[in-house]
C-alpha cells in the first residue's frame, strides 16, 4: 500500500497528474490516496522530495 | 447556485477564461479550493515581456526582476547568451506569482465573475451523461454550481478533465518534477536568467536560477520523471547549491510539476474544456507555461461566450476552442515536444558539441525557434530528427 509522509510532502501536486489510476488527490496542503491505487509506484519515483513510499501489502 | 459558466481553479488560465467569459456579459463562477490564491508557487516565475505585455499591462508590483536574457551553460561550463532584445523570447521578467495571480483573479472578479476561495471541486453533477454543473466543497460543506459549460484550468494535478472522460494522465518521461529554492547569495546574476544543463546535474531537464531582485534568485531543478527516483530532484539541487553557491541562504522552498507531453488528443468533452496545465499546453522544452495558460485561457472565455448564448454546448461545437489553441499554441508545443523528446537522449558530450558548435555564431539575438535551427543545421547529425527545422 502507498504510504504518504506528509511531513516531507511538498503538496505539489505532479503525482496526482502522473497518476493513471487517478487514486490520488491534493487537498490543499495535503495528498490523499483512495482504494484505487493500484500500488504501481509510479508516484514514489516522481517524487522530487520522496515522500511517497510503496509497502507490501499488510505491513504499515 | 446557478451560473453560465463555471472555472476550476484560479491561476492564470483560470483567471482570464474568467475575466474573458465575464467581459462578453457570461455569469462566471471561478472557484479556488485554496484559501489564498496565488499560493503556494509552483513555478520558476520567468515570462516573456512582449507576449505578457499583449494580455496584461506589466506592473512593477508583480514583476521581481527585468532581465536582459538567458546564459545557458553546457555540461563542462561552456556559457552562451540569448538576449531578451527580440520579441517572443522566453525571458524577459521574473514574476512574483503570489501577487501576480491575485491580480488576475481580481480583473476576473472586476468583470463581474463570482470568485469563491478555499472551494474544492469534488466531482460533475451530471443529467443523463451530459455535465450540469460542480459539486464542490465550500469551506467545508457541500454545494450544488449548476452550470452548462465547465472550464478546468486546474492544473497539474487536473481532475475536471479526467471526470469527463478526457485522457489527461501524464506517463513518467512526459512531466518534469522538480525543486526550487528562493536564494539569497551575492553570487546571483541580476541581469541573466540561467540555466544549467547536464545529465548529472539534472536528468532530462535542467537548474535554473532567475533573478529575483537584488541577491535573489529562483534556484530551481527540473528532472524527467521517467529518471528520477524518490527525492531525486531535492538531492540533485541540494547537491549544486553546495558547488555552485555554498553560502547561500534558502528563504523558501517550492515543489512542482510540469508537463512536457506536447499536445494531448483531446481538451474538450461535451460542456467541458481543458486550459492550461490541465490542458498540458506548458511548452515541453522550457516548462514555460504562464503565456500559453493566459491565451488558452482567453481562447477559452471567447468560446464560452460565443457558445453559452448559441446554447450548443456538446463536444463537437466545443471543437472551435480546440481548433484555435492547436492552431495557435499547439504548434509551437508540438514542434517543442519533438525537440525535447531528442534532446532527453543526448549525452553530455553530444551537449558541449552543440554548444561549442555555437562558437562564432551570432546567437545573442536569436529566439529559441531560431536557435533551434541553427543549432540543427550545425549538428546535422545529431540532430537528424530535427531536420525538419533547418529550412
Amino acid at each position: 500500500m502507498l504510504i504518504i509522509n506528509r511531513y516531507k510532502c511538498g503538496y505539489c501536486g505532479a503525482c496526482v497528474g502522473a497518476c493513471p489510476a487517478t487514486a490520488l488527490e491534493l487537498v490543499e496542503t495535503w495528498l490523499e490516496v483512495d482504494e484505487s491505487c493500484v500500488g504501481c509506484g509510479i508516484c514514489t519515483k516522481i517524487c522530487p522530495l520522496g515522500a511517497l513510499e510503496l509497502t507490501e501489502e499488510g505491513e504499515t | 447556485m446557478k451560473c453560465d459558466l463555471v472555472v476550476v481553479g484560479a491561476g492564470p488560465a483560470g483567471s482570464m477564461a474568467a475575466k474573458t467569459a465575464a467581459d462578453e456579459g457570461l455569469d462566471v463562477v471561478l472557484l479556488e479550493k485554496r484559501q489564498e490564491i496565488g499560493d503556494p508557487v509552483r513555478c520558476a516565475e520567468g515570462v516573456g515581456k512582449v507576449a505578457l505585455a499583449e494580455m496584461v499591462k506589466p506592473d512593477p508590483s508583480w514583476i521581481s526582476a527585468e532581465v536582459r536574457g538567458a546564459r545557458i551553460y553546457a555540461p563542462d561550463g561552456t556559457p552562451f547568451v540569448m538576449t531578451e532584445d527580440r520579441a517572443g523570447s522566453e525571458v524577459g521578467y521574473v514574476l512574483e506569482r503570489k501577487v501576480f495571480d491575485r491580480m488576475l483573479a481580481m480583473k476576473a472578479a472586476e468583470a463581474g465573475a463570482r470568485v469563491m476561495v478555499k472551494t474544492r471541486a469534488l466531482g460533475l453533477l451530471e443529467e443523463n451523461g451530459v455535465p450540469t454543473g460542480i459539486i464542490a466543497l465550500h469551506i467545508g460543506e457541500k454545494i450544488e454550481i449548476e452550470a452548462p459549460l465547465i472550464i478546468g484550468a486546474d492544473g497539474i494535478e487536473s481532475k475536471v478533465g479526467r471526470w469527463a472522460g478526457i485522457d489527461t494522465v501524464l506517463k513518467p518521461q512526459d512531466i518534469e518534477v522538480g525543486v526550487q529554492f528562493l536564494v539569497q547569495d551575492g553570487k546571483i546574476d541580476g541581469e541573466y536568467c540561467e540555466f544549467f544543463l547536464g545529465n548529472e546535474i539534472a536528468p532530462g531537464g535542467y537548474v535554473w536560477a532567475f533573478p529575483k531582485g537584488k541577491n535573489l534568485a529562483n534556484l530551481g531543478i527540473g528532472i524527467q520523471g521517467s529518471r528520477s527516483d524518490p527525492g531525486m530532484s531535492l538531492r540533485l539541487l541540494q547537491r549544486f547549491l553546495k558547488e555552485h553557491m555554498p553560502q547561500a541562504k534558502i528563504l523558501e522552498m517550492m515543489v512542482g510539476g510540469v508537463p512536457v507531453s506536447g499536445p494531448i488528443e483531446s481538451t474538450t468533452s461535451n460542456g467541458v474544456m481543458l486550459v492550461g496545465d490541465a490542458a498540458r499546453q506548458s511548452d515541453p522544452i522550457t516548462g514555460g507555461g504562464i503565456i500559453n495558460a493566459m491565451r488558452a485561457g482567453v481562447m477559452a472565455g471567447e468560446v464560452a461566450a460565443e457558445l453559452v448564448q448559441q446554447g450548443d454546448l456538446s463536444r463537437e461545437a466545443l471543437k472551435i476552442y480546440e481548433d484555435r489553441w492547436r492552431d495557435t499554441i499547439g504548434k509551437q508545443i508540438a514542434r517543442n515536444y519533438s525537440a525535447k523528446e531528442l534532446f532527453v537522449t543526448l549525452t553530455d558530450s553530444d551537449l558541449n558539441g552543440l554548444v561549442h558548435s555555437l562558437e562564432g555564431e551570432d546567437v545573442a539575438n536569436l529566439e529559441l525557434k531560431d536557435l533551434l535551427k541553427l543549432l540543427a543545421r550545425q549538428n546535422p547529425k545529431l540532430l537528424w530528427k530535427l531536420r525538419h527545422l533547418r529550412r
